[in-house]
């Protein structure tokens, strides 16, 4: 098991290598720094003198890949891809296009972003799950036909339609809470109240048709059966024996997102302006801000690396059957 | 005649699938899933739903220049929607309204101003007098709706005529009342219906550049078809050939594929379609002199933005399509392939590869409606379609600073969720019907 686990961590440098050889393509190969400066400073009417100027503030004037101009090992270090990419590596974020400490921001920012996504996923299981137990229960009646289809009716409407309806119906017109905004402590909870509750709605569609699959393939199993022919109630093998072996899946399933849960949600934040990681990384996209955004990328790679790790290790420690080796 | 990029795209594809059906046709393995989704009457209502989209779609892909004025490029269904297209507004004005939304100052004839809300241009320009307005509406409703039971006559008259008479069987219950002839009517009336009243009124209203909004709509129905479908068409090849090969042959071939699957399932999707649409930006800058038209402009950038999102979801079905590779080659008869001396690449063809195409299939339709879903999103965050191309993304966009107007414009917003709904909801629809009948672990 130790030795399974150091395996699949050494695994993960090839894979962040792999992100940060990617991203580094996508950035400076393809869309040459003085890409990047045009596009900062305006299209057109830029001057070759302003373009130079700009990548000597943000560090790009270096060559790339291999600095033959420098001496010894400045050769390697005194390039692009050592100074923007390697760096990374150390979670030395460096600094933003406009100036700011990138790590500074998202220390900053992971905060508001999970105290937005944590309660989302929380409530959101126990709703999908219990909506989806309901189903199962009244399998093969008319009100599991109303469930699913209601299920397919919510999975239809865009999240977008959710966000800008919830907002002008409980914020504007009945001003039960503020549009938008955020504050710190206890105070943040009236403005997390109502993306909460919507972010738990419109996953309710594609949640609960996914579970109750899951619940649904669990039931027809023999040890069911033979629960329900010892006498037990039909409530009773669903909780008892039908949800905790399907707690297996749902449980790893669970897991893989949970590092992704800091990265925060990008439309709900910018929707409600929480000052989170989501709205950073849209605000850094349309400011056009690519320190940032290859910032971002490497931590969501690396948060997902991390699930991926502690899903191995979920496994084993609720199905005694899956070894590790 | 033009040929957009997108267009030939698509055009190939519906001939490719034309050939793929005319080459499965009569197969026996095939006739009892297309029975069960011929016998599920919610999966036909929503295939005919989806047809009416695609015609529809396909009617807007067929793009020429427009002889004289400006050579714009525009398509068929310009030509058809000429009024629409042409019959502009100032600003807002609300669905059938014969004012605009807001008050302006005008000057009367007698040189005197008021602060009035101006006469529409076009919008109910016919009518005389204000009162009659609602008269009016209801009377070319229902000329509307009688070309639309007329044209539906003449329909059911042809099929009666031509398919009905061959074959025998009688139905218990009488044929127009099934679902499938009442969808077909439904929209048949609808469609009438529309287009007979938008030739007065802006049915749907006008945005805030005074543009109808029923024609951003049915514009914004090729955009998401193309999305949806040539996403995929960009993705499959990878996903299979990728996914086969690595459950195939396992070994290092494995290894290779899955690392590069994780890697790139590692990046958030959103960071690398931002990344790569800054991307197309910069390119589009660069050469200015190969993107005159805005038409092909937008047009590049689609094609763009499907390529990249075939990147970035190629990855979930690979997978799937490994793990079955995996499971199929220790079957029997592939293993009894191998002691009959057969090729490698023929077990590949001809045993391997059919044996997973429901998979294919399956997940094709379910990724249809979430595609056009994530176009809205990503054309939110502005990294979707061109902000000149028609879509329901940029509808949505738009609309978010108009609810937050007093008094709030509605009608955008409404009409992007209406379509959007329609089309989503059938492709979920068909979606499952298409699961049912080609899962072999659903159903019976």
């Amino acid at each position: 098991m130790t030795s399974y686990l150091i395996r699949r961590f050494l695994y993960a440098f090839p894979l962040l290598m792999g992100v940060n050889i990617l991203t580094f393509v996508l950035f400076f190969v393809v869309n040459s720094p003085d890409d990047m400066a045009r596009l900062q400073l305006g299209q057109k009417h830029v001057t070759e003198a302003a373009i130079s100027n700009w990548k000597h503030q943000h560090g790009y004037d270096v060559p790339l890949l291999w600095n033959s101009e420098a001496e010894g090992e400045k050769k390697v270090t005194e390039t692009i891809f050592y100074t923007k990419s390697v760096g990374l590596f150390l979670f030395k974020f460096g600094v933003s296009d406009s100036g700011r400490n990138i790590g500074d921001d998202i220390q900053q920012r992971a905060l508001p972003s999970l105290a937005l996504a944590l309660p989302t996923l929380m409530l959101g299981l126990l709703v999908n799950i219990s909506f989806a137990l309901m189903m199962v229960l009244f399998r093969n009646s008319y009100l599991e036909q109303a469930g699913i289809v209601l299920c397919v009716v919510l999975m239809s409407i865009s999240s977008l339609f959710y966000i800008i309806g919830g907002q002008f119906l409980f914020a504007k017109l009945l001003k039960l809470v503020p549009i938008s905004g955020y504050d710190g402590g206890f105070a943040a909870i009236k403005f997390l109240i109502l993306p909460v509750l919507i972010g738990v709605f419109s996953g309710i569609g594609s949640g609960g048709r996914w579970y109750r699959t899951l619940f649904l393939e669990e039931v027809e199993k023999d040890y069911v059966r033979t629960a329900r022919a010892k006498g037990l109630s039909e409530t009773q093998t669903l909780f008892r024996h039908v949800l905790q072996n399907a707690m297996i899946p749902i449980l790893t399933g669970v897991v893989v997102v949970l590092p992704l849960l800091f990265m925060g949600s990008l439309i709900m934040e910018s929707f409600f302006s929480i000052p989170g990681l989501g709205s950073y990384t849209i605000d850094a996209i349309n400011s056009q801000d690519f320190a940032i955004v290859r910032a971002m990328v490497f931590l969501g790679s690396v948060l997902y690396i991390i699930g991926l790790l502690l899903t191995d290790i979920s496994y084993t420690l609720v199905d005694p059957r899956v070894r590790l080796s | 005649m033009i040929l957009l990029w997108t267009d030939g795209l698509i055009f190939t594809l519906l001939l490719s699938i034309l050939a793929i059906g005319f080459y499965l046709r009569g197969k026996e393995h095939l006739k009892r899933p297309l029975q069960t989704i011929a016998n599920n009457s919610v999966g036909m209502v929503s295939l005919v739903v989806l047809v009416f989209f695609v015609l529809i779609g396909l009617l807007d892909s067929v793009h020429f220049k427009q002889q004289g004025s400006g050579n714009e490029i525009i398509s068929l269904l310009d030509v058809w929607a000429t009024p629409l297209r042409e019959h502009g507004e100032k600003t807002y004005s609300a669905p059938f309204a014969t004012h605009l939304y807001s008050k302006e100052m005008m000057t009367l004839a007698d040189g005197s101003t008021q602060w009035d809300y101006p006469r529409l241009q076009f919008g109910g320009q016919h009518l005389t007098n204000d009162d009659d307005k609602l008269r009016d509406i209801v009377q070319k409703t229902a000329v509307g709706v009688f070309q639309g039971v007329v044209s539906f006559m003449a329909l059911m008259l042809v099929y009666w005529l031509f398919v009905k008479n061959k074959r025998q069987d009688e139905d218990s219950v009488p044929f127009t009342f099934q679902p499938v002839p009442c969808t077909l009517f439904i929209l048949i009336t609808l469609s009438y219906t529309l287009i007979h009243l938008s030739g007065y009124y802006h049915v749907l209203g006008t945005d805030k550049v005074g543009e109808d909004v029923f024609y951003q709509a049915i514009k914004s129905i090729r955009t998401g078809l193309i999305i949806g479908t040539l996403t995929t068409l960009i993705m499959l090849p990878m996903a299979i050939i990728f996914g086969i090969l690595a459950g195939f042959f396992r070994g290092w071939v494995d290894d290779v594929i899955q690392y590069i699957y994780t890697t790139l399932n590692s990046i958030p999707s959103v960071l690398l379609i931002a990344a790569s649409i800054l991307m197309v930006q910069v390119y589009m800058a660069n050469h200015e002199a190969d993107f005159t038209s805005v038409v092909v402009r937008s047009d590049t950038r689609l094609l763009f933005l499907c390529m990249i999102l075939g990147v970035t979801s190629w990855t979930g079905l690979c997978r799937l399509l490994r793990a079955e590779t995996l499971k199929l080659r220790e079957m029997e008869y592939v293993q009894a392939a191998y002691a009959l001396g057969v090729k490698q690449h023929t077990i590949l063809l001809r045993h391997i590869l059919p044996n997973v195409m429901h998979i294919v299939l399956i997940s094709v339709v379910l990724d249809f409606s979430s595609l056009v879903l994530a176009e809205a999103v990503l054309s939110y965050i502005n990294i979707g379609v061109d902000p000149t191309t028609y879509s329901w993304g940029n509808m949505i966009n738009g609309a978010r600073l108009e609810m937050a107007r007093d008094p709030i414009v509605w009608w955008s917003l409404s009409a992007a969720f209406v379509f959007m709904f329609a089309l989503v909801l059938a492709a979920n629809l068909f979606a499952d019907t298409v699961q049912d009948a080609f899962d072999p672990r659903r159903g019976t």
